[in-house]
């Protein structure tokens, strides 16, 4: 019996093993290679999985913080990430609030147009922006990511707090209302509270797409000092035939760590935004 | 104190709080969505140059012109190779990964997080990542299918697996090109079908997990009724897949194909880093061709016009989506 119910049993790891295996390589291999020193790292006879001469070595960290501008790309993520989410909070909480509450029929076609423009992507629009971008005279600030982000941060926040504040069931704010509260204080007072999960979540996806945002980082920044993680380490980094690759690897996988326990942390949330409830 | 009153019964009223409420996000993505968009199908139409917004009239002249250009027609070519095939690699391997996931076993949790680490990797970094993996001297993947595994005892030689599959006269040149010559390893960036093949597989592989987390959810809704239903009517195997589980799933796979054609056609990131267009500008897609004309050689009309290429293929999705939020509607 035993031995009939053995492939079913090692069925889940004979499909998730391989493909978690292809799917975590690239992240294990730059763990690799942001310990290994250079010498270790360019001698092809080593065998490029184990530590060789002068293996694991904290060195390449220690040149990404202070002999590349690492610390300063990753203080200007967090000012333009700050900036974007509050900007984003602003406008997007009371908006997916009055969508999901206040209004009829065309409130619906709002909620969907929103939703549409946040299928328009930054390469559609990085020409024309680059080019207003200098007009207003931002161009080679940060500035200028932090003014145009929330054009996709608040579509995106919009639409997922709705469906946020569907979830809560009016009769709560309505309680409030017969206790003589008026519309703006029951939302300050009992629907904001409730939905405070919902809104952590719209700050930590908002500012993750922050960090993530290539296209108009490329396009408007072209000094350092100004650029952010992502768009920093791929071009000041890469640039010219030396490649540090250790430190590179090194300023790949720091970013990269606290994303991925957000993430998994706040994942069904996330879903349940993202698909607008629509599976519930 | 009756006026003031009066007052407050404004911001009482739906009529006029609901608008109050909305106003600021509508007015600001009209002006950094809307405004942008128009700006850029007015720029396709002129051949403004960049250090000046306007420039003359020249109808869909940028528009036949790139239609003409070899590079234009390979960068549409890619778009639509790299998209596709990539989402099929991604759907399969969602619904696989997502079957084995879904019901409980010793260390899920732990594979299900090592399967969803490239979503959370920054694009251009996990794309940097690779960009390491195929280097042209030191290239790892290159290196593990090249040496020997198992050195000392036995052979293990993944190449000559590879070689197994892929080193046959039958096969058309383009899958052939898939066998790897151990003195001569192949270099990912510098050949052109290798570089497609590398960028499509950075594309699966960063759009994967996501499509995983969809299907995760899709499948956890379907009632539990349903499955026993099928039971019971001695629906098992292939059959109940077929006509129980597969249907049941079509909507979610639906969303995590539309996303993952807009994410993979739209983005820069992966083939700016990658390849840059290179070898000889034949990997380029449609956006970083646009970019390569818009800022790098400062023609903004042209630009502008390979950019809005994009823009009939994301109406139609559009379309699709709002077709499809109906029918989840009604059901």
């Amino acid at each position: 019996m035993s031995l009939f119910r053995l492939p079913r049993r090692l069925g889940p790891y004979g499909i998730v093993v391989p493909f978690a295996i292809v799917l975590a390589f690239p992240f294990y291999w730059m763990t690799v290679t942001a310990f290994k020193s250079p010498t270790d790292l360019f001698n092809l006879e080593n065998v490029p999985y184990s530590f060789g001469e002068g293996s694991p070595t904290w060195d390449n960290f220690t040149f990404l913080f202070t002999d590349t501008l690492f610390l300063t790309w990753v203080k200007n993520t967090f000012l333009v990430g700050g900036v974007v989410v509050a900007i984003t909070l602003a406008l997007a909480v009371p908006a997916g609030y009055a969508l999901a509450r206040l209004t009829g029929r065309w409130g619906q076609w709002l909620a969907i147009g929103i939703f549409l423009t946040y299928l328009v992507p930054p390469t559609l629009l990085f020409l024309p922006m680059s080019r207003l971008i200098t007009e207003l005279g931002l161009d080679n600030s940060k500035t200028s990511l932090m003014l145009v982000y929330p054009s996709f941060t608040v579509p995106f926040a919009t639409w997922l707090l709705m469906g946020f504040f569907k979830t809560i069931p009016p009769e709560l704010e309505e309680a409030a209302l017969m206790d003589g509260a008026s519309r703006l204080r029951a939302l300050w007072r009992v629907v904001f509270p409730i939905s405070l999960p919902g809104i952590l979540t719209v700050v930590i996806f908002t500012f993750s797409l922050c960090v993530n945002e290539f296209v108009y980082a490329v396009t408007f920044i072209s000094s350092s000092t100004e650029r952010t993680v992502s768009v920093g380490v791929a071009t000041d980094l890469i640039r010219g035939d030396v490649y540090q690759w250790g430190s590179l690897m090194a300023g790949t996988l720091l970013p990269s760590i606290p994303l991925a326990i957000l993430y998994n942390v706040f994942l069904n949330r996330f879903i349940a935004g993202f698909t607008g409830g629509a599976f519930r | 104190m009756p006026r003031r009153r009066r007052r407050l019964d404004v911001f009482e009223q739906r009529r006029f709080l609901g608008p109050l409420l909305i106003a600021p996000a509508v007015l600001f993505i009209a002006a950094l969505v809307g405004a942008p968009l128009l700006l850029a199908i007015y720029l396709s139409f002129t051949n403004a140059h960049s250090g000046s917004l306007s420039g003359d009239f020249v109808g869909l002249a940028n528009y036949t012109n790139e239609w003409r250009d070899p590079v234009f027609q390979s960068a549409l070519r890619n778009t639509v190779l790299y998209t596709l095939v990539s989402q099929a690699i991604v759907l399969v391997g969602a619904g696989l990964i997502a079957h084995a996931l879904i019901k409980p076993f010793r260390g899920r949790w732990f594979l299900r997080l090592l399967v969803l680490l490239p979503w959370a990797a920054p694009v251009a970094l996990g794309t940097i990542g690779f960009l390491w993996m195929f280097d042209a001297l030191f290239s790892v993947v290159n290196w593990t299918t090249v040496n020997d595994l198992m050195p000392g005892s036995g052979e293990l030689h993944l190449y000559k697996i590879v070689n197994w599959v892929f080193a046959r006269d039958f096969w058309p040149g383009f899958i052939q090109i898939g066998a790897i010559d151990p003195l001569a390893p192949p270099q990912w960036l510098g050949q052109t079908e290798l570089a497609k093949a590398a960028i499509i597989g950075v594309h699966s592989w960063r759009i994967l997990p996501f499509a995983v987390v969809i299907f995760l959810a899709g499948i956890a809704s379907i009632p539990t009724e349903v499955e026993d239903a099928a039971k019971i009517d001695g629906a098992t195997g292939l059959k109940k897949f077929f006509y129980v589980s597969l249907p049941l799933q079509l909507p979610i796979a639906t969303v995590a194909l539309l996303f993952g054609v807009v994410f993979t056609a739209t983005d820069m990131a992966v083939v700016y880093i990658l390849t840059h267009g290179g070898p000889f500008n034949s990997t380029h897609m449609l956006t970083t061709w646009a970019f390569d004309t818009g800022i790098n050689s400062a023609s903004l009309g042209p630009g502008a016009a390979i950019s809005l290429y994009l823009l009939p293929v994301l109406a139609g999705i559009a379309i699709l989506m709002l077709r499809f939020a109906r029918k989840a509607e009604v059901s």
